[in-house]
């Protein structure tokens, strides 16, 4: 892709102005490391609040008094079970019961806010517009808004300067205020396994948002390169790479995504076969890997067992900085899927000693309270 | 005394008689970012000028280091496989990889020297 036909975020000029290496990313320009480099962005974030732009991802409504309804058809989470102001993780499903997205749902009051993946938000608007015809329930694409996360244990503290408001909320809870005088949308969620938060707020006034926020001491710019290394350390699934088409929620472990109520009634694309392995047991399984040396494995390389037979492949792998060592995510064959399971990764034609290792690499921190 | 010879892969060569001592540039380095891992050939290890002499690795991907020149591995630095971060802070001194026997002193005629480098990044950059 021509770096001409890349879309820019509204944060653009600020990211180039922090000297950001900027890269092709779903179809924007976007940093994937400041000067500072992914290291120290990763683990300033750990150990104090990192300000991501996020804004490529796609940001929509669905109003209508069948919204809860229309939605629940094309996803298995448990939407009529959310309460007001509360956010939760869900899948868009093929008739396979394969994943054509992951994204978060938030019940607003009288009506839904959901914030998609940049890659797929063309595919997840034309699903719902198609699925909500007939229904009492339309989509609306906020085209206009930005996105920011704050993410680290100081983004509280950063928060309570700026919001006072957005202190006392919970992990997974959603409320309009706002920030540094801007109208947002604020959630208490974030993708590093860290506290913290995301924030909506339109494209005219982010870039004034964001750069009250790099004001605060705790507070350093992370790009994409940290973010992959946050969420890879803290278990989550990278849509694209540990999550497709081909891939069940069950096969990924996300079966705590799926209330006992949408298990026993269905109703959304691929329940049939979702059921079945929820009954049965998936034929292959998510797990976390930790290789025995150094070398990372990256996305792709082949999982064998001690015979040499190839029983798996790792979808997401590098090096954790916070763990020190590397680390993987990848999908084994299910007799492979305990922990401390001894493998072996085949790097670079050689088979390297590797085990099973629980997930998350580092432990969640999200705000209970 | 020793001359020093760059490869348009971003290798450097430090040759002294028949032993050339071969590392990365502090511009591939900086185009590698954060670097967490690096893989280092046995002793004895023949190699032939373009091919793997090393593996390097960021955070983010992994890379080759190739042989800027043939000739056989007799001595690696082991001090990478435990601070592989030496050679962002040192990439054309203490962060040496290997050093390698030449078998054909020719193959220098090939490279280039600090000045010619110096420009072929600057035409990378612009």
């Amino acid at each position: 892709m021509q770096t001409q036909d890349l879309l820019r975020t509204p944060l653009f000029a600020l990211h180039v102005e922090l000297g950001a290496k900027m890269v092709p990313f779903a179809g924007y320009e976007m940093p994937v490391q400041y000067p500072t480099g992914v290291l120290t962005e990763h683990l300033h974030t750990r150990a104090h609040c990192g300000l991501f732009d996020v804004s490529h991802m796609g940001q929509a409504v669905i109003e209508g008094g069948a919204r809860v309804p229309a939605l629940e058809s094309l996803v298995p989470g448990d939407i009529a079970a959310l309460g007001d102001g509360r956010i939760r993780y869900t899948l868009f499903t093929n008739e396979q019961g394969g994943i054509l997205d992951d994204l978060m749902v938030t019940n607003a009051g009288d009506h839904l806010f959901l914030v998609v993946n940049a890659a797929c938000k063309a595919q997840d608007f034309a699903l719902m517009e198609a699925g909500f015809k007939g229904r009492d329930a339309a989509l609306r694409i906020l085209d206009g808004r930005a996105l920011l996360a704050l993410q680290g244990p100081e983004a509280a503290a950063v928060m309570a300067r700026l919001a006072p408001e957005a202190a006392a909320m919970g992990f997974m809870s959603w409320r309009k205020m706002d920030v540094a005088d801007i109208p947002c949308f604020v959630s208490r969620s974030g993708y590093t396994g860290e506290d913290g938060y995301e924030i909506s707020v339109p494209d005219d006034a982010a870039e004034t948002l964001a750069r009250r926020l790099l004001a605060q001491p705790e507070v350093s710019p992370i790009g994409l390169g940290a973010r992959d290394s946050l969420r890879l350390e803290a278990g989550l699934c990278l849509y694209g790479s540990d999550l497709d088409t081909a891939t069940t929620p069950i096969e990924a472990g996300l079966l705590w995504t799926i209330s006992k109520r949408r298990r026993e009634e269905g109703g959304f694309p691929g329940a049939d076969i979702v059921r079945r392995q929820i009954a049965e047991g998936p034929s292959r399984r998510r797990v976390g890997i930790r290789p025995d040396g150094k070398a990372p494995a990256r996305a792709h390389t082949p999982i064998l067992d001690a015979n040499g037979r190839t029983i798996g492949e790792i979808t997401s792998g590098g090096f954790g900085p916070s763990v020190d060592g590397p680390v993987a995510m990848g999908y084994v064959e299910t007799a492979f899927a305990q922990p401390d399971t001894a493998i072996d990764l085949l790097i670079r034609g050689t088979a390297r000693p590797a085990r099973v290792a629980a997930l998350p690499f580092v432990a969640h921190r999200y705000n209970k309270a | 005394m020793s001359t020093l010879y760059f490869s348009k892969e971003h290798e450097w060569i430090s040759v002294d008689g028949a032993i050339g001592t071969i590392g990365i540039t502090d511009y591939a380095q900086q185009a590698l970012g954060d670097i967490v891992f690096v893989e280092l050939p046995e002793v004895g290890t023949a190699l032939v000028k373009g091919g793997d002499a090393a593996v390097v690795e960021s955070v983010k991907a992994a890379s080759d280091v190739y042989a800027p020149v043939s000739g056989a591995v007799v001595e690696i630095n082991e001090t990478l496989v435990d601070q592989p971060a030496l050679v962002n802070e040192s990439p054309e001194g203490a962060a040496w990889f290997l050093k390698i026997e030449l078998s054909d002193k020719g193959e220098l005629a090939e490279l280039m020297d600090r000045a010619a480098y110096d420009a072929f990044v600057a035409s990378l950059e612009e």
